[in-house]
């Protein structure tokens, strides 16, 4: 018994190996993107090796998960996929029930490591929301919408009490990008989107007092000087006094004088601005441009509407990282948890991430497969 | 297959499909640009603005703690301090070889286990940046030394701050509680911006109870630092706004009083004034050093602590449940009255035993043969079982709840103090619950005198007696009298309003429960007489003796060894006075009392005493003599031949543990 596994892991792994099923565009830009992520925390964390091993051996962990994770193939992801998000949610509950955290009940201590179940969340919500969407009449009538804007709501209202605000709305954004791309008519989308908007003061009723702070303080910086009134003046001074070439590799003085808070997680993003200037920021966006173009040509080559739908979410969702912590980092949006992907330091997010991407390299590898 | 499944058609799907991705992708593109315009806008269009002020960027700002508030009793005794002291702080991130240093260092200043162990444990909590406290409270010696040896320890730095001091020690320990130094429990809850820089919060006690009060505003200073982040000079201060300070409604005086009164043996004794629920005094004894806990109290001096048999860390006024025994007696006689079911002048025939009308279930008097004809005055002057049997078991559990609920028997009286017990208000719900077993009539006859699942605590008591003496208006009882926004500021007061209409409708009720009350210490005859002699009000009072033990037979003990008696009794003594118009009422209960007059009342007394010598133009008091009251000749009954046993209580008896009175109750 023990020895069959044995032997089926050995072919497994020799497979992955000789004929990965890697995209090489994507896989590509991953790496220029790792790279450069890796080149910013090093400056970040003041030419501490430390942190950059860590960071890096977890890409290369995610890396092998990439690889291993595309040789399955999508019509089994799909088989799996309701188990997988009753699991997600059913641990969300259970971090809810007995997590631990600073600050917010984020984790799940599994003895030999802790984890947090709402990472998983950010996979298996467009998986979901795109096998709940694959077998029906397309576009979705009011009664798909509503079924799954329950499929989101479970899990994002969970995340949301943590309280985790950052990733509930990722969480959801992920789910809803299924929705949109399943083709769901313009003007159902307007009258969703005006619903939200006219949910907006009842969730800031629901909102605990530092969530409504950090908006607070984003229209008025100045009000805050010693919280996040401080991250959001010292970020932009970061970012602003980079100009336009930047003041060069290992030179940004904001992170060094320790002047910007949390510089090698979530305000990463602004010692890499500061260092290499508006130049830096165009290629990194065009970068990550790049990256979700990929994606979403991968998603129009499917040929089955659950891989189309999980691809083009997946590829979509990298967006919003982007433009939240890259907002945010500008004093644009509020200050929430989104790290820069595969920038930030932290492992968790890098990790999942590219479990992501190997089921869009799966979904690749089958791309002419009817099934 | 349905027809639904035969229109899906993938080819227009796809086509769809393309579409969306295609316009998502744009709006994708379009986002993006956006975002590089803000960091145009950033970095082109306000660049000259950012790099002057990155280049200027050498001031960071420093907060600084607010002053902790003082707590005052209510003429303005110091009770809570601060006092300047110095600690040694560490920041992570300027250690290159945090245990090499930490070896060095101890050969300067030495280290105990446990600030090791302190400081381990919040160095896992904090970030690099952020000092953390290594030692607390150094000695001038320890500074010096420091000083001398400073440059080789970088990130290593003496901190001036605030150290909580209780001058008074363990004399107000269970009211006041302590702080102790923020940990990782409480950065879950504390807000980060209120607690910046602040290193101890409010852990029992009104230090808890008030956090919010004392605690403050904090400031912060904004400081220019060199390129190695140390500080050049201060550019500008934002004061911090310091917490207010308390006054307690209690009077030092008193509190000292009543502490000396208990000496030490485990109890509890609370003072109330009726008129407002303001608390005098708050006593539970024995008690501890709060100043041990200020800085982190050490492993042995917790252990001695917590391992002690008399618990000292318990706060038997707050928490402490015991059977409340005779002391109820004048709450159900009120009900009586109030609810129409006696008159003052009604009487019962105590013959020694009271049977439950149509069973065998029976429960004897104090004294063998009973009392004789009794009115309520009586009954309540000689605690008299049977009359209060006969009234618990005419009002049914149902109504007899409904009204001792009034007083705030089973359930926290509200006081400004967190964690409060709710003891225990037997009904047939409450027994229902916990037991699944239905409501015995006998053991309505049983709570009638107290006991039974009956508990409460000693400032329950206090509470339901502070609301009799009251004319029946309940108020919440008070600590906190005032705050003060500064030294020299004038006092907030706060009002307390009560917390419902008065619970007496007809004054000649009150009026006879008093009375009774009144000759319980008055009265030759009464089970306190003596207590109130040489004082110039009139007092009036009730004994309780509560079994602490179930009882196996319904025989009279005629073991009369007081030791033996304390270590079988629980000892209560209520009183209030002046009883017209009371001014003070005080419940004091000993865990191992003989009787309750003889051992609880002398103390209560002596509080009254100490309450008597505060009051302006009060008259001239002559104190009981040492070793309680002068032995009355009106014992009676079985008592009368023991010479040693104490004129007031005959025994306040109560019958078995409630299980075994429901098994007996059953006609067979």
């Amino acid at each position: 018994m023990i020895e069959m596994l044995q032997v089926r892991l050995l072919r497994l792994l020799r497979r992955v190996l000789s004929r990965p099923r890697i995209d090489l565009p994507l896989a590509a830009g991953l790496v220029l993107l790792a790279a450069a992520g890796l080149c910013t925390l090093y400056t970040a964390a003041d030419g501490g090796m430390g942190m950059v091993g860590g960071q890096a051996a977890r890409f290369v962990l995610g890396f092998a998960l990439m690889m291993l994770i595309s040789r399955i193939p999508p019509a089994t992801l799909r088989n799996w996929t309701p188990w997988l998000y009753a699991g997600s949610t059913l641990l969300l509950m259970v971090v809810a029930v007995l997590g631990e955290g600073r600050g917010a009940d984020r984790w799940l201590n599994l003895g030999v490591m802790r984890f947090q179940p709402s990472e998983l969340v950010k996979l298996t919500m467009p998986m979901m929301v795109a096998w709940y969407l694959h077998p029906r009449q397309l576009p979705p009538s009011w009664k798909d919408i509503a079924a799954v804007c329950v499929l989101i709501a479970i899990p994002a209202v969970l995340i949301a009490k943590q309280p985790d605000l950052g990733t509930a709305l990722l969480v959801a954004a992920a789910g809803a990008f299924a929705l949109f791309l399943s083709g769901m008519a313009w003007w159902r989308i307007g009258v969703l989107l005006m619903g939200a908007a006219g949910m907006a003061p009842i969730a800031w009723h629901f909102m605990h007092q530092y969530q409504r702070g950090r908006i607070l303080t984003m229209l008025n910086p100045e009000s805050d000087p010693l919280g996040n009134g401080w991250h959001i003046i010292q970020s932009q001074i970061a970012v602003g006094s980079g100009g336009v070439l930047g003041k060069g590799w290992m030179h940004s003085s904001q992170s060094r004088l320790d002047f910007l808070p949390e510089h090698t997680t979530d305000f990463i993003f602004a010692v890499f601005s500061e260092e290499f200037g508006l130049v830096g920021v165009c290629l990194m966006m065009l970068l990550y441009a790049c990256i979700i173009g990929r994606c979403l040509w991968i998603a129009m080559e499917a040929r089955e509407t659950y891989s189309r739908l999980l691809a083009g979410a997946i590829g979509m969702s990298l967006f919003v990282y982007v433009f939240v912590n890259g907002g945010m980092v500008a004093g644009m949006l509020p200050v929430v948890g989104v790290p820069m992907p595969m920038v930030s330091y932290g492992g968790t997010s890098a990790v999942t991430l590219l479990v992501g991407f190997g089921m869009l390299m799966s979904i690749h590898a089958h791309r002419k497969r009817h099934d | 297959m349905k027809p639904r499944r035969t229109i899906k058609d993938s080819r227009s799907e796809g086509e769809l499909f393309r579409r969306r991705a295609l316009a998502g992708f744009a709006l994708i593109l379009l986002g993006l640009l956006g975002l590089i315009g803000r960091y145009v806008t950033l970095q082109v269009t306000r660049y000259d603005e950012f790099a002057t002020r990155s280049e200027n960027n050498r001031v960071k700002p420093i907060p600084i703690p607010p002053a902790r508030g003082l707590i005052y009793d209510r003429n303005g005794v110091l009770l809570a301090n601060n006092v300047p002291a110095f600690r040694l702080e560490v920041v992570p991130e300027q250690v290159t070889d945090m245990k090499a240093m930490l070896t060095r260092l101890e050969k300067v200043i030495p280290l105990s286990q446990d600030d090791l162990d302190a400081f381990h444990k919040q160095l896992k909590q904090s970030r690099r940046f952020e000092s953390v406290p290594l030692k607390m409270r150094l000695t001038e010696d320890e500074i010096d030394r420091f000083a001398v040896n400073r440059w080789r320890f970088p990130g290593v730095d003496v901190v001036p701050y605030l150290n909580r001091r209780y001058p008074t020690g363990g004399l107000f320990a269970h009211v006041i509680g302590y702080v102790s130094r923020i940990d990782a429990d409480d950065l879950e809850h504390l807000d980060p911006a209120r607690y910046k820089g602040t290193t101890h919060v409010g852990r029992t006690g009104i230090e808890r109870s008030y956090e919010d009060v004392l605690h403050g505003t904090p400031g912060y200073e904004l400081v220019e630092v060199n390129a190695d982040g140390r500080t050049q000079r201060v550019l500008q201060t934002h004061p911090a706004t310091p917490g207010k300070n308390i006054y307690l409604s209690i009077d030092a005086r008193i509190q000292k009083a009543a502490e000396k009164a208990l000496g030490g043996q485990p109890g509890a004794a609370v003072a109330i004034d009726p008129r407002n629920g303001q608390v005098l005094a708050m006593v539970s004894e024995p008690t501890f050093d709060p100043n041990l806990f200020v800085d982190g109290i050490s492993h042995a001096d917790y252990n001695a602590l917590t391992s002690a048999p008399d618990k000292p860390l318990l706060n038997r006024a707050l928490r402490g449940v015991y059977p409340p025994g005779s002391t109820v007696k004048p709450y159900l006689a009120l009900g009586g009255l109030e609810l129409g079911l006696r008159t003052p002048a009604d009487t019962v025939l105590s013959t020694g035993t009271w049977c439950l009308p149509g069973t065998t279930f029976c429960r004897r008097d104090d004294r063998r043969g009973g009392f004789g004809t009794v009115n309520l005055r009586m009954a309540i002057m000689w605690s008299v079982n049977t009359y209060f049997y006969k009234l618990a078991v005419d009002m049914g559990i149902d109504r007899f709840s409904a009204w001792m609920s009034k007083f705030g028997f089973g359930k926290p009286t509200g006081i400004d103090l967190d964690n409060e017990a709710s003891g225990v208000l037997p009904s047939s719900a409450w027994k229902a619950k916990h037991f699944r077993k239905p409501w015995y009539p006998g053991e309505t006859m049983i709570a009638g005198i107290g006991q039974g699942y009956w508990a409460v605590t000693p400032l329950q008591l206090a509470h339901a007696l502070a609301t009799l003496a009251g004319h029946g208006v309940p108020h919440a009882p008070r600590l906190v009298m005032a705050t003060q926004a500064g030294v020299g500021a004038p006092r907030k007061l706060f009002p307390d309003p009560p917390q419902g209409p008065s619970l007496v409708s007809e004054p000649s009720a009150w009026q006879a429960v008093v009375e009774g009350m009144e000759m319980v210490v008055n009265d030759p005859r009464g089970t306190g007489y003596g207590l109130g002699k040489g004082f110039p009000y009139t007092i009036a009072g009730k004994s309780g003796t509560a079994e602490r033990y179930s009882r196996h037979t319904d025989a009279y003990n005629n073991d009369t060894n007081l030791a033996y008696l304390a270590s079988r009794h629980r000892a209560w003594f209520e009183m209030f006075t002046p009883a017209e118009e009371p001014r003070i009422a005080v419940a004091v209960l000993l865990e191992r009392g003989a009787w309750g007059a003889s051992s609880a009342g002398p103390i209560a007394r002596k509080i009254l005493d100490a309450w008597l010598a505060t009051q302006p133009n009060a008259p001239p008091d002559t104190p009981l003599p040492e070793g309680g009251p002068p032995v009355s000749d009106a014992v009676q009954g079985e008592s009368a031949t023991l010479s040693t046993t104490p004129p007031q209580a005959p025994h306040e008896v109560s019958p078995d543990q409630p299980a075994a009175a429901a098994s007996q109750e059953r006609p067979p």
